[in-house]
């Protein structure tokens, strides 16, 4: 009789089992040279035994903390295989990060070794090596520039690997009985979260909860072993590694690497992805490229797709009022599914989409929508890093784009009078390593942990998420104010690529906008407007127009909504260079550092207010050393709130 | 028993990278050119020029226009015969040089104006640079016999490494013709590697780029001499970035020789100077 206790409880013992159970399965697909090549169960665990093996000769014990900086790779999972059958902690880190950003994490968590994938990672990390005098050795897998690198840290994943193969030769039985003595209180991974604010903070999480979770989600899900994933996103992030390495090693299926993030795309056509994980960001993108392609499409193209879309739209619109939709749109909605929307999903890759999630960041309802109407099954996921990321799901047949579903099994919610989310879960993070006064901070006697995040829930059940607690405030009349809310409803114009907007303690909003090159470059071209560049376009006032004209519909959408009305955006300016995560504006994913953005742009935002029609910003270019440059500031057209002046 | 050994702590010294270290250390020259004279008619396009070029070095040509780089380049190359001088490869004296006989020495070369297939696909091109390294007949590959089809795919293992190598993974499947000059080039480039050569001859690699895409180009240059030990022969104007990647220059002025040896020898030679700057009388 199978029982609770007998289910492996780390990853090296499902390892072993997917091993026995599926050894000639896929467990990894890398896209090498033009051929997709495939890792099966058996081989992965052949692998981590050697270099498990290896790495133990070099000096890896229990508890000791191992760094892994590279893309998504099959190699990065074996090492983090390895690492776990001896019982080491794995800390992903962030591969475009610099050597600066990088020297934190090492120190805090004593890091002895490190999987690098490249010349570059290496170079990044010997520049840091002097600072961290933990560090002892530091693997590499591809040799490319490497050959002349003489320090005694660096050797080659091969030759580990190798070394590894002639121990378990040696001595297989031992190397085996290493990965079994592992317990599911261990301390599994170390995730350092690029916080929005301060320093990176290391989240510890267990064998355990990680596992409980993933079990969690997967039952939900009622994924397969016969599923495929995608592994395109930072393994630094905690998303990313839960779908590529956690849920792959609960439920055994096969997680597919790209050849290189400018071949994705095709990438995951070819391989046809049915659990699939995005990023906000992500799915921006994607619908950029679907009203780009849409625009230059031939006339009856885009106007099939704009009827079928509308269609849709109307037929969702009646099932969710509980009535039956009209017999014509739904004639339309079959007849555009055929000729299409299933071409266009083929297109992107999603056409055998079973479950896509969209996680990491608020997303605006509309985009949601967006690709439902398209028919990929994309639901939202709540959660965080220290929660172990699967909070609240939206499940099969209850999607509402507004909120982010019902808490996952066994999580628990509660709020506090500023409506902040607690949540008390099994996968709740054991502590920020070596930092107990920062976990006593988030954390309660009670195990209750302080999400940051307001939120509430609705009448059914369903989390609604406003802001981070932080960025809530109210405007000078005393309205409540969320930015985020405002941002991801601009955001989803497809001119603009991302937007900041203030309004704490202000008597109106304002925004930054950073338009989306590629929209708005190709929006000129069919117009002849000639330009230069980034800057030069960003100041066009036909672009100005552009712009205007969307603030000006989302505006109107603003206005219908009571609680949003007074937040509609009264000025803006068009910022001339992109926000970028490389002068610290943005972390790693993509995420607003809401007080770094405010200091640059503290004379810019001060001259909105103040009425000015411009304004000079000082932006340090590496290149071109320190120059200024005037920002033009225009004001947007205000819709008049319907439900109030109405009366 | 335990399966750690003993465990081996590693001196922890401090890091410098030393770049001067090579994975293919300068060798013996592996081409001489002894007073090689080419002549139009009675236009002096060489005039008795010597130089060498030493095994795994990155050696360039470089003069303002009309000084004869590309004709120097040609006559390595086989495809002009100069009437006087002698051409050795390793040593060994080559006497009626054909671009097809340079070729199966192990040279291999791009050109100024790309001369690319343009209506094939990125992938096909770079496997044509390897049709000499094709034994099978013409029979044998309309059959799909063994031997061709084996050849098809060292031949395709060959390009997509070459394809790794240059980044250009997302390009694969693209017509030359859609894509932009710089990509082109290095499309070239992979094309000439794909013959795997001892020496690569490059014709102005870097003209007409910008420089981002300059910078590219000398990675992707000192990249391939670094990994494969490829001795590289180029020739360019742009005398920054020649200084730059280059062992040692040969500096050509109206088809004379005026200047040889490392950047910095070059940079301080007058005459040099003169050519480039002009020179007051």
């Amino acid at each position: 009789m199978a029982t609770e206790s007998s289910e492996p409880d780390t990853f090296s013992k499902l390892l072993l089992l997917h091993a026995r159970q599926r050894g000639e399965r896929p467990a990894l697909r890398e896209k090498k040279r033009g051929i997709w090549r495939t890792v099966t169960w058996r081989e992965l665990a052949d692998e981590a035994a050697a270099l498990a093996a290896a790495l133990s000769a070099r000096g890896v014990r229990r508890g000791a903390h191992v760094a892994f900086v590279g893309d998504n790779r099959p190699r990065l999972y074996a090492a983090m295989c390895a690492a776990h059958w001896l019982g080491a902690v794995a800390v992903p880190l962030y591969q475009d990060a610099t050597s600066g950003e990088m020297a934190a994490p090492m120190q805090s968590a004593d890091i002895t070794h490190i999987f690098a994938e490249n010349q570059e990672q290496v170079d990044k990390l010997l520049l840091i090596l002097p600072r961290c005098p933990t560090v002892r050795c530091i693997v590499y897998d591809k040799d490319r520039g490497l050959r002349h690198y003489n320090q005694p840290e660096l050797v080659s994943y091969d030759t580990l690997l190798q070394q590894g193969r002639e121990l378990v030769a040696a001595n297989g039985d031992a190397v085996e009985a290493e990965a079994a003595t592992g317990r599911s209180e261990d301390a599994a991974f170390v995730f350092f979260t690029p916080g929005t604010t301060g320093p990176a903070k290391g989240v510890v999480l267990t064998h355990g909860a990680l596992i409980g979770r993933a079990r969690i989600a997967a039952a939900t899900e009622r994924l397969t072993d016969a599923d495929v994933a995608m592994a395109y996103l930072p393994p630094g992030w905690i998303g990313q590694t839960l779908f590529s390495y956690v849920q792959p090693m609960v439920v055994g299926y096969c997680v597919c690497c790209p050849e290189s993030s400018d071949t994705m795309l095709a990438d995951m056509r070819e391989m046809g992805p049915t659990y699939f994980l995005a990023t906000p960001r992500v799915l921006e993108a994607l619908f950029t490229q679907v009203s780009m392609r849409m625009e230059d499409a031939s006339r009856l193209n885009g106007r099939l797709y704009r009827t079928g879309m509308a269609a849709s739209r109307r037929i969702a619109a009646s099932t969710s009022a509980g009535e039956t939709a009209s017999l014509s749109d739904r004639l339309t909605r079959a007849m555009s599914e055929f000729l299409i929307f299933g071409p266009l999903r083929d297109v992107l890759g999603l056409s055998k989409v079973r479950v896509a999630f969209t996680a990491g960041d608020a997303i605006a309802p509309a985009l949601v929508n967006f690709f439902r109407t398209l028919g990929v099954n994309l639901k939202q996921l709540y959660g965080s890093t220290e929660t172990g990321f699967f909070v609240a799901m939206q499940r099969d047949g209850q999607v509402r784009p507004d909120t982010v579903g019902q808490a996952a099994d066994g999580v628990e919610l509660t709020f506090t009078a500023q409506r902040e989310i607690l949540v008390r879960s099994p996968g709740l993070f054991r502590e920020y390593h070596r930092d107990p006064e920062a976990t006593a901070q988030v954390t309660n006697a009670e195990g209750w942990f302080h999400t940051g995040d307001a939120g509430y829930l609705d009448d059914d059940g369903h989390l609604r998420i406003v802001d981070r607690i932080t960025h809530i405030g109210a405007l000078s009349d005393g309205t409540p104010y969320a930015p985020r809310l405002l941002e991801n409803r601009l955001k989803f114009v497809s001119a603009i690529k991302d937007a900041v907007v203030f309004g704490d303690r202000r008597d109106m909003v304002c925004a930054l906008i950073d338009i989306d090159m590629a929209a708005v470059g190709r929006w000129a071209d069919r117009r002849s407007i000639a330009y230069t560049g980034h800057a030069d376009l960003a100041s066009q006032d036909e672009v100005y127009g552009l712009v205007a004209d969307s603030i000006k519909a989302v505006n109107a959408e603003l206005a219908q909504d009571p609680a949003l009305a007074a937040s509609q955006i009264h000025r803006f300016v068009i910022l001339h260079g992109e926000l970028s995560a490389e002068d610290s504006v943005l972390t790693r994913t993509g995420k607003l550092r809401r007080g770094v953005i405010a200091e640059r742009f503290r004379a810019l935002v001060d001259a909105m207010y103040a009425g000015h029609a411009t304004a000079r910003v000082d932006s340090a270019d590496a290149h071109q050393g320190t120059a200024s440059t005037e920002l033009k500031i225009r004001d947007a057209t205000v819709a008049r709130a319907h439900s109030r002046s109405a009366a | 028993m335990n399966i750690s050994t003993v465990l081996q702590s590693s001196p922890l010294q401090s890091n410098v990278l030393q770049s001067s270290q090579r994975a293919f250390p300068i060798g013996a020259p592996i081409l001489e050119l002894e007073s090689i004279s080419l002549r139009f008619g009675g236009v002096k396009a060489l005039t008795d020029i010597s130089f060498n070029v030493l095994e795994h070095e990155v050696r360039a040509i470089i003069g303002p226009n009309g000084a004869g780089k590309s004709s120097m380049l040609n006559v390595i190359n086989g495809v002009y015969v100069p009437q006087e001088g002698t051409i050795s490869l390793r040593g060994e004296r080559l006497a009626g040089m054909t671009p097809t006989a340079a070729a199966n020495l192990g040279i291999s070369r791009t050109f100024q104006n790309i001369a690319l297939f343009k209506g094939m696909s990125v992938l096909a091109n770079i496997m044509a640079g390897r049709a000499l390294r094709a034994h099978a007949t013409f029979l044998e590959v309309a059959l799909q016999l063994p031997r061709a089809r084996r050849e098809e795919t060292e031949s395709r293992e060959a390009a997509e490494e070459i394809i790794e190598f240059l980044e250009i993974e997302h390009i694969r499947k693209t017509p030359v013709s859609r894509l932009p000059y710089g990509l082109q080039k290095r499309v070239e480039l992979g094309r000439a590697l794909a013959a795997e050569p001892k020496i690569l001859l490059l014709d102005e690699p870097m003209a007409g780029m910008n420089i981002e895409e300059k910078q590219d180009m000398c990675r992707f240059i000192l990249d391939v001499n670094d990994h494969y030990g490829t001795t590289m022969v180029l020739i360019e104007h742009d005398m920054g970035v020649v200084m730059d990647i280059s062992d040692r220059v040969v500096v050509l002025d109206y088809g004379k020789k005026i200047g040889d040896g490392t950047p910095d020898e070059v940079r301080a030679n007058q005459d040099v100077i003169d050519a480039y700057l002009g020179v007051a009388h």
